[in-house]
């Protein structure tokens, strides 16, 4: 499906194939990984498609993520720099204040801590299958198994009612939707704010084993930045992996010998994920970070106060970094790829994100070994409007 | 091969244990790289490479 409205920003979100970035941007990278790029605002800028150049600005705490300094290529995105950021939302924070929050948060998302929760997403994932199963097929694998498995896992983590899904899935939707006008934006972040708020509120009278009653206990932080920590991690924490298990069953179901040997090989499926991120590269647009001094990346001379858009997923294709990165291999040494980000804000939930994928994908394909796409490839709608990119519906046989 | 580890930069982000499990853990309390053994042996010197070079905050490195 292609996107019928036209867009003012420059940067392309058209994907021409359903697996692969937009084609403009390869071309760009061609020419030189790091260009100029006018922002939706008029803000003379940057686009940044190459590995080494991605990865060097994600690293770099001269770029900083603080909203008020962004230009942003998506229009409403733009004029979003101009509201007050949500306490605690601290992806948009600059060391010191970012540091604060993510310590007292890298605690309960180590590897360790992770690998413990195996017991329980391998439960849920069973689950679902089960009633994939009675349900019968065809199905839509987005609602009955790429979303909720990652909600349910959150909702538990973090101690949100899953009960609540359609409220905050509904926001999320509003959040991520790039059409979004900033009235629907800041109503829908307004929503979510109050409702995890009051979530915390009660968990000050009546605390359970979860992230926010940890947080609320630990005392550190107000309540108020909870709800806004709860805010990101919930949106955050289902989203991504939802979108990676949806578009990622696609891709498999696209390239059957790829597909066999996650089905068939426990031994490739580590890699694989790694593979499957790099090569979706889901984060549809950005990130976008502003220069606080005068920086040279590439060869180009970046001034302070001009902003710098990246695209993973060219960069995750760079022939420099990833030899014949346009192809899907789950054989290859996909490690190092930039799905997650790089640098402090790099994902927090990484390690969460790959168990989930290592578990579900493999058990899907070894529950159901006929599973075929139910409409041609081609009608399967893709998420081209969306911050997270994936597929809106994934109609399935079996 | 010595591996210096700076928990004041680290951003818990767990790339390195997951990487070489025998050689780097996180801090229960703030999920901060915890090194395992400063000095392994010769034959892990690719991986420790590696998880230097994954690290996303810049926290660890190898002095030879």
């Amino acid at each position: 499906m292609t996107e019928a409205t036209p867009r003012l920003a420059t940067y392309p979100l058209t994907r021409e194939r359903a697996f692969d970035p937009p084609d403009e941007l390869a071309r760009r990278r061609a020419e030189a990984p790091v260009q100029r790029m006018t922002y939706a605002d008029g803000h003379d800028g940057w686009l940044v498609t190459g590995y080494a150049e991605s990865r060097a600005i994600l690293a770099d705490n001269r770029f900083s993520s603080r909203p008020e300094l962004l230009h942003s290529p998506i229009p409403q995105r733009g004029e979003f720099r101009r509201e007050p950021l949500t306490p605690g939302f601290f992806i948009r924070m600059d060391p010191p204040a970012h540091t604060r929050y993510r310590r007292l948060l890298t605690g309960q998302f180590t590897v360790r801590r992770m690998k413990q929760l195996e017991p329980r997403i391998h439960e849920i994932t069973l689950s679902r299958l089960d009633a994939m199963e009675r349900e019968g097929a065809p199905a839509d694998l987005v609602e009955s198994f790429a979303l909720p498995i990652p909600s349910l896992v959150i909702c538990e983590l973090l101690g949100v009612p899953y009960e609540d899904r359609e409220k905050f899935q509904r926001d999320s939707a509003v959040l991520l939707n790039l059409d979004s006008s900033i009235e629907d934006i800041r109503a829908a972040v307004q929503d979510l704010y109050l409702y995890l708020h009051g979530l915390v509120t009660t968990k000050a009278k009546d605390p359970a084993d979860d992230i926010l009653s940890g947080l609320v206990a630990g005392g550190e932080l107000t309540a108020e930045e909870i709800g806004g920590v709860g805010l990101l991690l919930l949106i955050a924490g289902h989203e991504t992996t939802a979108n990676m298990l949806g578009l990622g069953t696609f891709a498999l179901l696209t390239n059957p010998e790829q597909l066999a040997l996650v089905r068939d090989d426990p031994a490739a499926v580590e890699n694989a994920v790694e593979e499957l991120l790099r090569y979706l590269s889901i984060v549809h647009i950005g990130p976008t970070r502003t220069a606080l001094e005068d920086v040279e990346v590439g060869g180009a001379l970046i001034r302070a106060g001009e902003s710098v858009t990246l695209s993973l997923g060219a960069a995750n294709r760079d022939p420099g970094r990833f030899e014949d990165g346009d192809a899907l291999d789950v054989t290859r040494p996909a490690h190092g790829h930039l799905s997650f980000g790089h640098g402090i804000h790099q994902c927090l939930g990484q390690q969460l994100a790959r168990i989930e994928m290592r578990i579900a994908y493999p058990a899907l394909l070894r529950r159901f070994p006929n599973l075929r796409l139910a409409v041609p490839a081609r009608e399967v709608p893709l998420r081209s409007n969306m911050a997270i990119y994936g597929v809106h519906r994934l109609p399935v046989l079996w | 091969m010595k591996i210096k580890a700076d928990t004041g930069r680290c951003v818990g982000a767990g790339m390195c244990v997951l990487t070489l499990p025998e050689v780097f853990d996180q801090s229960e309390d703030d999920g901060t790289v915890v090194v395992l053994d400063a000095e392994p042996a010769a034959d892990l010197v690719t991986a420790v490479n590696r998880a230097v070079q994954l690290c996303p905050s810049g926290a660890l490195s190898v002095e030879e």
